[in-house]
């Protein structure tokens, strides 16, 4: 071994080690913290009852079910949102990016604004917005605004139950029946939709621009209407360059859904927050939010990078 | 005269592409059967001459009759644009397709063929350009020369009565030239009209009734083979010929 190459494994491992010492260190510091203002660290508070009412979600959880329950009826309620937020996301952000590209200029300088105007608020002023707006300018309860099968109110939105099929009806205090959801649950969703919705543009219309001029006017010299030609010629070739930045825009709206805690609508960082405030054990509880995030955004990526193979064309 | 009537008329044909005048009062006739080439140095104009056959460009001052109906850039046009076939350059494949349906694609979607119908059509024609054998490959398995010959197919399923060349062989390599040229003689042969764009001097004075010769947006001689070739009258006609044919 030359001498050079011994100091440079010197230092390499000088290098290794330290992030490995200051973790011990932190740890250490942490042990000695926690000793001397008398607490106790751990994850055994999870089966013991939380106390706190969750207002909403599919999962059956009660005020005197454990922290664990709560993180998981948290973890769902994350879902809950992310699943119709991405599902709008996609739906305006195509309709959107094709409109980009359209000929006609007023459409494609109206969607222009209004992915700069949506891009360029924080998604936590959006958030705000929604909120405040369905709270101020939707009639009461027992005066719900009617929008063919969809009947808004201050009490949020009302829809005939997928599952069952039953329409709400309205009682004395306001709809009853169908599926209720509330106005943070909507406003999140709407906010997420909404935001998202200007970057999927951008993606959809990035990949749509991608595909070279020359297959546009192979599709025209053919007769195809625009509307086939992006359908069955530009799309397809589009989808390889749309969505990977697609996957990351459906992981990052999974993620944004923590701004629910905002309005108070009962996710992920919201039951963290209160079950932190409660049982004390700070680390523990981020570490529990962090870990639900992980696990959700794994499993997204993972069922999307399935789609993505499968529409990945073959072109030989 | 008992001449027929032309099929396709352009008349006073200008086209700018921002400042720049890419096309300068161009008339031309065509008769049906004819063979036109169309020839000119780098940017006089003869793509985009073409390009505005079918509305790929749209003009901005003459007007274009196909069959003596006006054609422009609207959905009433599309009819009549149907009876008009393109070939490009780069032969503009639909890549995630294969060879037949990249062929069935525009008679059923657009011809209003049944599957079974336009797959004889497409069969039959790839028959005509000598390929029947790649029928189930993608666009990315074939050769340069096979992918223009599937993409004259292509527009020759869609049963045009007058064909546009865009340069058909200019992205080729050498050997594989005339294989597509052999094609397109077998089309002229065959009857079809024809408009080539090309610098195959050898494909002009074997096929073409005329050479249309253009320089900076005009249409400079208007001639038949032997006159142009032989007896070039303007000077720029002379220039360009004694550049391309020193070699």
């Amino acid at each position: 071994m030359t001498r050079q190459t011994a100091k440079e494994l010197t230092l390499q491992v000088l290098i290794g080690l330290s992030p490995v010492a200051l973790g011990v260190w932190l740890a250490g510091n942490l042990q000695a913290n926690l000793a001397a203002r008398g607490l106790t660290s751990g994850y055994d508070f999870l089966l013991d009852p939380a106390g706190f009412a969750i207002t909403e979600g599919p999962l059956p959880y009660q005020t005197g079910d454990s922290y664990l329950m709560a993180f998981l009826a948290g973890a769902a309620n994350t879902l809950t949102v992310s699943i119709p937020a991405i599902a709008l996301t996609t739906l305006f952000g195509a309709l959107l990016g094709i409109a980009a590209i359209s000929r006609n200029p007023l459409l494609a300088g109206v969607v222009r604004l209004y992915v700069d105007a949506a891009r360029n608020v924080p998604l936590l002023v959006h958030v705000l917005l929604w909120y405040v707006l369905l709270l101020t300018i939707l009639p009461d309860a027992t005066k719900p605004f009617v929008l063919g099968p969809l009947f808004l109110s201050k009490a949020g939105l009302a829809l005939p139950h997928p599952l069952t099929g039953e329409w709400p009806r309205l009682g004395y205090f306001g709809l009853r029946g169908g599926l209720q959801v509330s106005p943070e649950f909507t406003a999140i969703v709407m906010a997420l939709a909404t935001y998202s919705a200007a970057y999927c543009a951008e993606i959809v219309r990035a990949g749509l621009q991608s595909v070279p001029r020359g297959q546009w006017e192979a599709a025209h010299a053919l007769i195809l209407t625009r509307w086939q030609a992006i359908r069955m010629i530009v799309a397809p070739q589009a989808l390889r360059v749309i969505l990977p930045p697609y996957i990351s825009l459906a992981l990052n709206t999974i993620k944004n859904s923590s701004l629910g805690v905002a309005i108070g609508y009962p996710e992920i960082v919201s039951i963290g927050t209160t079950s932190m405030n409660q049982s004390g054990r700070a680390i523990e509880c981020i570490s529990i939010i962090a870990l639900l995030y992980l696990i959700l955004n794994i499993a997204t990526s993972f069922t999307l990078a399935i789609v993505n193979r499968r529409v990945q064309i073959r072109e030989r | 005269m008992t001449e027929t009537a032309p099929i396709l008329q352009m008349q006073g044909i200008h086209k700018w592409f921002g400042t720049f005048q890419a096309l300068d009062d161009c008339s031309l006739e065509v008769r049906p059967g004819e063979r036109i080439v169309v020839c000119g140095p780098s940017g006089s104009g003869k793509s985009t001459l073409i390009r505005c056959v079918n509305q790929i460009e749209t003009v901005d001052a003459g007007t274009i009759r196909f069959d003596g109906q006006l054609l422009d850039d609207s959905p009433r046009s599309r009819p009549i644009r149907k009876a008009i076939g393109m070939v490009f350059q780069q032969f503009n494949l639909f890549p995630h397709l294969s060879v037949l349906d990249n062929l069935t694609l525009a008679p059923m979607r657009v011809g209003g063929l049944s599957r079974a119908e336009a797959l004889t059509l497409a069969h039959a024609q790839l028959s005509r350009v000598r390929i029947a054998e790649q029928a189930g490959k993608f666009p990315g398995q074939l050769s340069g020369g096979q992918q223009q010959r599937v993409a004259i197919a292509r527009a020759l399923c869609m049963q045009p009565r007058l064909m546009l060349f865009d340069e058909p062989t200019s992205a080729l390599d050498p050997e594989m030239v005339n294989e597509v040229l052999d094609v397109m003689v077998d089309l002229a042969q065959g009857g079809m009209t024809m408009i080539v764009v090309t610098h195959e001097m050898g494909f002009a004075r074997k096929v073409a009734d005329r050479v249309v010769f253009m320089e900076g947006g005009r249409i400079v001689e208007v001639e038949s083979p032997e006159d142009f070739f032989d007896r070039p009258r303007s000077p720029r006609a002379k220039a360009f010929l004694g550049k391309i044919l020193s070699h």
